[in-house]
């Protein structure tokens, strides 16, 4: 019975094997088959001393196999190992991690999103004579052994949501928050709270959640990793991967591949490891703080050693983030920094903290992600320019605070004492005075009604044919730059012909005098996003900085060079983001653009430190800061993590911004999507749309691959977003810079300089 | 009395309807390389956002427009002599021979054998309310109508005036009209059936429906 069970036993390794390796064949696992079938053969025949002898031989065999087969597995297998329905789970992590735990918000089947699962976990110790009991919030997403309802740990926007309801619990409560990432990625579905908006809520309120964040990655699945990864510290799991999009997904943009043809198993081998999504790539870059060793071929429930390894990294990384800001720590945060492994359990410090530390806690946060990716860009500035712009930033962040905080608070001070003063006597006279004029009119009728003399120019001019000389007729165009495409010869049909009607339009006058609007139907062509510089920006008068932030290709991406060389040729930009201090209508701004026409708009190191260095400029000089997002396809995904961590990075910035009182807006046009919109933009209190544009998560064709339903074709347009509450308005194109006007007159902040 | 089964036959006999494709305005044609007996199929999709098949191109002021195929179908005739030509608005440039759907050969039927009472002129149409009800609660065979009957209400311009039914009286068999929807002059309102006939016409839908095999 015991020999059956160790021959089953060995038979569900072999299998596991064969599943991590896929269709590749080593000698290895046929040596580890041949052997198997061997003693499975002989098994009658021989006695039961000698077999278990043998089973104990071959059982040795396999512990030798798997730890040499271990060394050779390739990200691809990581993968698969990732995958397994074997693999560990986030219910086995709260059975065998924690001493004791509920499940909250649901339980099993019965939940709004079983793959997102909450628990409140209590580890159970004794530190010296006292046995103490510390609660943590546990979040993180669970795959389950290959429960379909699950979803594969892909989760739905409601499922991120009661994860941010139960992180704003665990700081009410003022606990440690554990959070676990096992998500092959965010399940693509618009309807509220929208898959890249409640990501962007996700990461709004992680990037000042005042409570300890330990995350715990496994499978780190871009946008869907990020609504819960966020953390003071990053745990990753030696045979877990992070990346930006799965190996799959990589190879079929890259083989250009579309509706639903797969990609060949040596391209996606080829993407995987291209990606850098391994933990040591992920440790190399920094995104990650440290690594977790698994037993070989990855952790499987019944791996009792890996658990206990586990518990203690678990417990040694939040008492690190919590003594890093404790007030009250002496000898024993330099016992946890000396990370003696096994006195993790040992050393016991209170994870309830200060308001001050807090504070702290966050900013060190904040500051930590701030840090990140800076191998993955290029600064082409001088050293010079660089000493100019940073004593200029001292300057103006010292005469900001002068200019608005010490004198300018005093100002308005006065200012509202004077205004109510101002007001008192206006009522004072008003009451005092009327009567007496309104005497004073009953004796002397025909002092008032007397109409003003209007000039003989003004009848003159409303009176004479128009003369085109004097500027009486229109004549040129009312926009300062117009599209080059309006010197074609030619017409084009609208889309919307088949249910509007509309005439063919004349090139010329549609890119040129319409701004690119469908005078029947109001359909919005795309213009350049030149157009938007020069009649929205007044791009000439403004000043460009960080133009010499330039995108390269950090992970040495094969071909990578060449397309972004010929982008930069094409665009004449340095990388896909444009920032410019310019002032709309009299009010200055910090504009970011984001131009399609560099590689889709996708954002990467470049853009996103461009992106933070604006927002950061537009808090010291107290500006409103406005993103036009002319077109983003998402996260580069040549860029792997360097490009994913841009989302946490930026959204910090805008977050830091926001509460400082800062005013953000944002304003989409033509397609923008994925990891952008599921971060620092779909995280504004202010998002705008121009007509015909397209807001989304995931496009129509993944949409239909990971969810196997077809969306109708209009499924992210600008109006679908509105009534889905995505965004909060749809503005004409050549409206736009009167609606921004009004906008920067009556939406947002505190602490706008102007306010 | 209507002899529905000679019509049967006759639709049996040639169970197409030919298509013409017209230019739909003036402008160069290139024909999408299709010649007699090709198959080609309508707007697909779950959506109908795949377009059909491409018949030809019309070019006019450098904008090369696509004309494609309506309907499921066989290529009868391509005016090949036109390919490259500079043509006028209305030619007819494809013929597509369109193998009638079950539910095309039941309209066709109807439209024979029915009463077909047409809108007087462009505007909205309404049942009065005691037919509206009627209809609503036991259906659409329950109303009889007879010549002079008030029986509609035209909205046009915001106003409203009664109409009178005129014909052969019967009850309603179909209608061919929504709620608030805009029906042209001359257009079929509802079909009319004698009394008499209601079971025959049942009869050759049951038929068709059970019979008709769609290619």
């Amino acid at each position: 019975m015991d020999a059956e069970r160790r021959i089953q036993n060995l038979n569900d390794r072999l299998k596991y094997i064969r599943d991590i390796f896929g269709q590749k064949e080593n000698d290895n696992i046929r040596l580890l088959a041949a052997k198997l079938s061997e003693v499975v053969a002989r098994e009658h025949d021989l006695p039961g001393g000698v077999l278990a002898e043998e089973l104990a031989r071959l059982e040795d065999l396999f512990d030798f196999s798997e730890r040499k087969l271990d060394l050779s597995l390739s990200p691809m297998d990581l993968v698969r190992i990732v995958r397994h329905p074997q693999r560990i789970c986030l219910k086995d992590i709260l059975e065998n991690v924690y001493d004791n735990y509920t499940e909250i918000g649901g339980r099993g089947e019965f939940n709004i999103d079983p793959s997102m699962l909450i628990a409140r976990a209590i580890f159970t110790r004794r530190v010296g004579e006292k046995v103490i009991n510390q609660m943590v919030m546990v979040i993180g997403q669970e795959k389950g052994h290959g429960e379909s309802y699950r979803n594969g740990g892909s989760v739905k926007p409601w499922g991120n949501a009661k994860a941010l309801h139960y992180m704003k619990v665990a700081e009410t409560e003022n606990i440690p928050v554990h959070t676990f990432v096992f998500t092959p990625g965010a399940y693509p579905i618009e309807d509220w709270p929208g898959a890249a908006q409640q990501i962007a809520r996700n990461l709004y309120e992680l990037a000042a959640l005042r409570a300890p964040v330990i995350s715990v990655f496994s499978e780190g699945g871009s946008g869907g990793a990020e609504a819960v990864g966020l953390g003071d510290r990053r745990i990753m799991l030696s045979h877990g991967y992070y990346s930006v999009i799965s190996p799959e997904g990589a190879a079929a943009i890259e083989g250009g591949l579309r509706g639903g043809t797969r990609a060949t198993p040596e391209l996606i081998e080829k993407c995987a490891t291209q990606l850098c999504i391994t933990a040591e790539d992920n440790l190399r870059n920094g995104y990650i703080d440290k690594i977790l060793q698994e037993p070989p071929l990855g952790a499987r429930p019944n791996h009792y050693d890996f658990f206990r390894e586990l518990r203690r990294e678990l417990i040694q990384a939040t008492n690190e983030a919590v003594s890093e800001v404790k007030s009250m720590k002496l000898y024993r945060a330099m016992a946890v920094r000396a990370r003696k492994s096994d006195d993790a359990e040992s050393i016991f410090m209170r994870w309830t903290l200060s308001k001050s530390a807090l504070k702290r806690l966050v900013d060190l946060r904040q500051r930590k992600y701030r840090a990140m990716s800076r191998h993955a860009r290029l600064d082409g500035t001088g050293v010079m320019k660089r000493a100019v712009a940073a004593t200029k930033e001292t300057i103006s962040a010292v005469h900001s605070y002068f200019r608005y905080d010490l004198l300018g608070r005093q100002k308005k001070r006065l200012d509202v004492i004077f205004e109510e003063l101002g007001a008192e006597a206006h009522l004072v006279r008003h009451k005092l005075l009327m009567p007496l004029k309104r005497t004073i009119d009953k004796i002397l009728p025909g002092n008032n009604g007397v109409e003003e003399k209007k000039g003989d120019a003004v009848r003159d001019k409303l009176t004479r044919l128009s003369c085109p000389e004097d500027g009486a007729c229109l004549v040129g165009s009312e926009w300062a730059w117009t599209s080059p495409r309006s010197q074609q010869d030619r017409t084009v049909s609208c889309p919307n012909v088949r249910t509007h009607h509309c005439p063919d339009l004349w090139v010329p006058d549609l890119f040129g005098d319409f701004a690119g609007v469908c005078p029947s139907c109001g359909h919005h062509f795309p213009m350049e996003y030149r157009w938007y510089l020069e009649n929205v920006f007044d791009y000439k008068e403004s000043k460009e900085f960080n133009s010499q932030i330039e995108s390269i290709n950090p992970l040495g991406y094969e071909q990578f060079d060449l397309k972004l060389d010929k982008a930069k040729e094409k665009t004449g930009l340095k990388s896909a983001c444009i920032t410019f201090e310019t002032a709309i209508d009299g009010v200055d701004t910090t504009v970011a653009v984001l131009c399609a026409p560099f590689r889709g708009g996708s954002v990467g190191a470049a853009e996103g430190e461009k992106f933070i260095r604006a927002a950061e400029r537009a808090g010291r000089k107290r500006q409103p800061f406005i993103a036009y997002v002319h077109g983003t396809a998402g996260i580069r995904i040549q860029e792997g993590v360097n490009g994913v961590i841009q989302m946490p990075r930026c959204t910090i910035a805008v977050r830091r911004y926001i509460d400082a009182g800062g005013l953000y807006l944002v304003l989409y046009d033509t397609n923008s999507y994925a990891g952008p919109v599921a971060s620092f933009l779909g995280c504004s209190p202010y998002q705008f749309a121009v007509q015909s544009s397209n807001i989304g998560f995931a496009g129509p064709g993944v949409i239909t691959e990971t969810t196997g339903i077809a969306v109708a074709p209009d499924y992210h347009s600008a109006y679908h977003a509105l009534s889905r509450g995505h965004i909060h308005g749809i503005w004409d194109r050549r409206e736009a810079k009167k609606n921004l006007h009004q906008a920067l007159l009556t939406m947002g902040g505190r602490n706008l300089y102007y306010r | 009395m209507l002899n529905i089964k000679e019509l049967l036959d006759k639709v049996k006999a040639s169970p197409y309807r030919e298509i013409v494709i017209h230019a739909p305005h003036t402008g160069v044609v290139e024909f999408g390389g299709l010649s007699k007996g090709d198959m080609v199929h309508g707007r697909d999709g779950d959506y109908k956002e795949k377009p059909g098949t491409l018949l030809a191109n019309l070019t006019r002021e450098k904008n090369k427009k696509p004309i494609t195929a309506p309907e499921k179908g066989e290529i009868e005739s391509v005016r090949t002599e036109l390919e490259g030509k500079f043509v006028e608005a209305g030619e007819p440039l494809v013929t597509i021979k369109h193998f009638m759907t079950r539910k095309e050969v039941i309209e066709l039927i109807l439209q024979e054998a029915l009463y077909l009472f047409r809108a007087p002129e462009r505007a909205k149409y309404y049942f009065v309310p005691e037919v509206d009800q009627k209809l609503k609660v036991s259906g659409k065979r329950s109303v009889k109508v007879v010549e002079g009957m008030e029986l509609m209400i035209v909205s046009r311009m915001k106003r409203e005036t009664p109409l009178a039914y005129s014909g052969p009286d019967g009850i309603i068999y179909s209608v061919y009209f929504g709620r608030g929807e805009n029906v042209d002059e001359g257009e079929p309102l509802i079909g009319i059936c004698p009394e008499d006939q209601l079971t025959v016409i049942q009869d050759v839908v049951a038929r068709i429906q059970s019979e008709w095999e769609e290619e």
